[in-house]
């Protein structure tokens, strides 16, 4: 049964995956919209990023205290400045684990 | 004009960096699935068959909290349902390829992938072979996120959770979306989607992920209407 959900799921992603790729012609899209899909990355993405850093494992917001909203700022300064993702996850990274294992531990 | 194996370890090259939070979050979703006491086979079955990182976890995790498996699958499709509007942005760029070409290369498109891609396109719009990046990013994030799970599956989790390596996770999509803040039309429409996640983070099969770049679209279209 399980295996089956999984099959259904995996069919169900690559849809998603295939469906405007392959089965939609862009030239159905107008002008409009074509226009309004250049905010794509900024209209998906965030909806990963804010609830990663401000919700729990647990489901509850978190305090506004907590390290990863000053590894998320050290991140998106660092990030904006230096244009390279390898130093923007890093420093992101760094300066969580300062806080949670020099200052909170 | 660049050949196609130049395009596609241009490919490789840019989607290198995100390697840092992928194969971290690779491992850990293996341990859990693993952890959460399904079938080792089972659980790498999906990275093959779903190949999606954050709806394996939570389909296993739907699982085995007791949620039908019509829940389970649901919510893998509406967490994935975001790659309809990757989709509807490449295809500009992959408009000339066969139909089988299509549909191959529709599995490997993926978040950082279509990110990493798309940048590229944009300002490479006349080379000949683009789909050749996307092959690169797709690939290599297909390989890596294989090895990364499987690593997890056989090993258990051997990163220690102390690390909070999850973290790096939001820290791979500020990557990509930070050069957006210099634009305001962008900040606006990066904090509606953001504040809206937060808003429907308990709607019902996780659609927060589905309904709040529909809101933040919505915003993205009035706004440039106003800019007219």
């Amino acid at each position: 049964m399980t295996w089956l959900s999984i099959i259904i799921a995996g069919i169900l992603t690559y849809f998603t995956r295939m469906t405007m790729i392959a089965l939609v012609r862009r030239d159905l899209l107008g002008e409009k919209i074509k226009a309004v899909l250049a905010y794509v990355p900024s209209a998906v993405f965030p909806a990963i990023i804010f609830p990663a850093i401000f919700i729990n494992d647990y489901g509850a917001y978190i305090e506004m205290n907590d390290p990863k909203i000053f590894g998320a700022l050290v991140a998106i300064i660092v990030g904006y400045f230096s244009r390279n993702v390898i130093a923007t996850i890093f420093s992101g990274l760094l300066s969580y684990w300062i806080i949670i294992f020099v200052f909170l531990s | 004009m660049l050949s196609k194996k130049q395009l596609f370890s241009r490919g490789m090259l840019d989607i290198a960096p995100h390697m840092l939070s992928v194969i971290p979050f690779g491992i850990i979703c293996g341990a859990i699935g693993v952890d959460l006491g399904f079938n080792p086979y089972l659980v790498y079955a999906m990275s093959i068959i779903i190949f999606g990182g954050a709806s394996q976890i939570v389909f296993l995790q739907l699982l085995s909290g007791g949620a039908s498996s019509l829940v389970a699958v649901t919510s893998v499709g509406v967490i994935n349902s975001r790659h309809l509007l990757y989709g509807a942005v490449l295809s500009e760029y992959l408009e000339k390829l066969s139909f089988i070409k299509k549909l191959l290369i529709s599995y490997v498109v993926v978040d950082q992938g279509f990110a990493e891609s798309n940048k590229f396109f944009k300002k490479n719009k006349t080379e000949q072979y683009l789909h050749y990046h996307l092959l690169g990013t797709g690939i290599t994030m297909w390989v890596c996120w294989q090895i990364a799970t499987l690593a997890g599956i056989i090993l258990g989790s051997f990163v220690p959770e102390e690390l909070g390596l999850k973290f790096a996770i939001p820290l791979t999509f500020i990557a990509i979306v930070v050069q957006d803040l210099k634009k305001l039309d962008h900040v606006i429409v990066m904090l509606v989607c953001g504040i809206s996640s937060l808003l429907f983070f308990e709607a019902p099969f996780k659609s927060y992920i589905l309904i709040s770049p529909v809101i933040a679209l919505f915003v993205a279209a009035l706004l440039l209407r106003l800019k007219k």
